[in-house]
């Protein structure tokens, strides 16, 4: 084939070209003066002026970073509860199961989120509230005197988060554990490896890819939720997504809202460039 | 079972049975809204006071169905409009975006591919609010400069169909790429040396080739617009799609109509996972 005509480098601007667009207006720009808007302040009608203000009101008003604080601790906890509750299960449709009965079961796995988060969300409102399913067959079971309500705390959003994350782990690992050979573990056992040493030695340095995709994607997805938090947690979720909600969209202040997303963003980059560091593993390798 | 690992009965009973917990974890949720979508009652919650079909088709308040609740059906036709324009959109980007990446050689390849990611890594409301921002932003600015009012460019169908349309591309572009890498080169050589031209070889053997995944990515990203709610939130204007009608509804006070909604979205879904699971058996992605 003859590259490096002319005609092919056409090809090249042809298929660039879209590409580029898309990047630049959709994505490049818009955080750019996003970054820069928050970087400025009123003066007066139409008069904007460079100023950190912004962000020193985010130190300086405890609400916004406590927030801030409690929901990275959360999405860490809820990660890390994510990857506790699926590995067993990607492990066991990785090297428990096989043939036609394993595919069934990963395609189970699967079904619940080709459904929308909001109706997940509402299926867990039904479950914990006052009225709700859990509540009224403890008092069936006579577990308890009255009804309880589980909604509305930290640990309804826990459970909701968890939830709606459980695909975005289960299939990065399930796929990275399978692609252990069989003869591995076994190895690991003729060489006098217990069940435990197996998986520390053998299985979990080889699903590590997973493992650090998985969490990555995870912890994202819950930092930067706000249907489950503003659903399951109610009035006093805290989620930091609700306060840039609040900003832009009920007291108009973008300024202000500007900077908490750019904080928002600079934890999610850090924390994911803390999770490829500590794995040595790579952004893209990582991501697809 | 690796067979040559003995487990012992015990280890293997309470294996199955966490399988077995971890599957009425996943599914509980869904059974629920499905169930209580046929309760006689104006909330869905317990008791159950016995089995209708009127929050499907019921014609008076309180008991308005589904079927006969305007506000609701206008807002799944906006929803389907949003994510047809989405899907149309995510494809031709992501096509290119695949032949980019997998058949040229350019400087500077591999940083525009990290930043293809990018969108991935970036949480869907600081996504919405940036590009709401900016596009606020040039409106302003050709209002000011040249007294044109831009109304698209603000909080608008076309900003959401926007919004969706920067992530849900990378995700069909992925899906793409990793058909087109599985392609063999020579079938297209082939076609040059039978007379075709390039044009004509990609558009009777590359495309076709690519059909199933470009099926699977049109279905992901059917849904996954349909679906959306993080972005949208941001950008939405007057004429709200489904999901941000039910978050109002669910916020004033769930009726049951909401799981009639969720249930016929669930078999909506299914069926679109089902046809999604077979193309995949057909092109195996990852």
């Amino acid at each position: 084939m003859s590259l490096r005509t002319p005609k092919l480098r056409l090809g090249l601007l042809l298929l660039l070209t879209p590409m580029l667009l898309w990047l630049l207006l959709l994505i490049i720009l818009p955080h750019v003066n996003m970054a820069i808007i928050s970087l400025s302040e009123r003066v007066s009608a139409g008069e904007y002026a460079f100023s950190l203000s912004n962000y020193a009101e985010f130190f300086t008003e405890s609400l916004y970073w406590n927030t801030f604080l409690r929901t990275a601790t959360m999405s860490i906890l809820v990660t890390f509860l994510t990857l506790i509750i699926a590995f067993p299960v990607s492990y066991y449709i990785a090297k428990m199961l096989r043939g036609r009965t394993k595919g069934l079961v990963f395609a189970l796995c699967l079904i619940p989120f080709w459904v929308s988060e909001l109706v997940r969300t509402y299926g867990w409102m039904i479950l914990l509230r006052e009225t709700g399913v859990v509540s009224s067959s403890l008092q069936w079971l006579g577990l308890t005197d009255g009804p309880i309500e589980f909604l509305y705390n930290d640990a309804a959003i826990i459970v909701g988060l968890v939830y709606t994350s459980m695909l975005f782990m289960v299939v990065p690992l399930t796929t990275t554990l399978d692609s252990l050979d069989d003869s591995y573990i076994e190895a690991g056992y003729d060489l006098g490896g217990n069940g435990f040493t197996v998986m520390r030695e053998v299985v979990i340095p080889h699903a590590m890819p997973g493992i650090v995709s998985g969490c990555i994607v995870v912890f994202m997805l819950t930092l930067g939720n706000y249907l489950t938090p503003a659903l399951l947690g109610g009035k006093d979720s805290l989620w930091f997504t609700e306060q840039i909600f609040t900003q832009f969209i009920t007291r108009f202040n973008w300024e202000q809202g500007s900077a908490f997303g750019i904080l928002l963003l600079f934890l999610s980059s850090f924390i994911v460039w803390l999770g490829l560091k500590l794995s040595r593993q790579s952004f893209t390798r990582v991501m697809s | 079972m690796i067979p040559s690992i003995p487990h012992s009965r015990l280890f293997r009973t309470t294996y199955a049975s966490y399988i077995v917990l971890f599957f009425l974890f996943l599914a509980a949720p869904l059974i629920v809204v499905g169930t209580f979508a046929f309760n006689d009652s104006l909330f869905p919650s317990l008791p159950w006071k016995g089995a209708t079909l009127d929050w499907f088709f019921g014609s008076e308040q309180p008991k308005l169905g589904l079927f006969q609740d305007d506000p609701i059906l206008k807002s799944i036709l906006v929803s389907f409009f949003i994510a047809s324009c989405t899907t149309v959109l995510s494809l031709l980007l992501a096509t290119c975006n695949a032949f980019l990446f997998e058949r040229e050689q350019f400087p500077g390849k591999n940083l525009l591919y990290i930043l293809m990611l990018m969108p991935l890594v970036i949480p869907g409301v600081i996504l919405g609010v940036s590009i709401l921002v900016f596009s606020s932003s040039i409106a302003n600015w050709f209002e000011m400069n040249f007294g044109w009012e831009l109304d698209f460019l603000y909080p608008s169908t076309t900003l959401v169909i926007l919004g969706q349309f920067a992530f849900i591309s990378t995700i069909c572009t992925l899906i793409v790429s990793a058909r087109l890498r599985k392609f063999d080169l020579s079938l297209e050589e082939a076609a040059l040396n039978l007379g075709a031209t390039k044009w004509g070889a990609i558009w009777t053997i590359t495309l076709p080739f690519l059909k199933p995944a470009l099926i699977g990515a049109g279905i992901v990203s059917f849904l996954m617009s349909f679906e959306n709610f993080n972005t949208t939130l941001m950008l939405v204007g007057s004429d709200a799609p489904l999901t941000i009608a039910m978050f109002d509804r669910l916020r004033e006070g769930a009726t049951p109509v909401l799981n009639a909604i969720s249930l016929m979205l669930m078999v909506a879904s299914s069926i679109l996972a089902i046809i999604s699971l077979l193309m995949d058996k057909k092109s195996p992605t990852t």
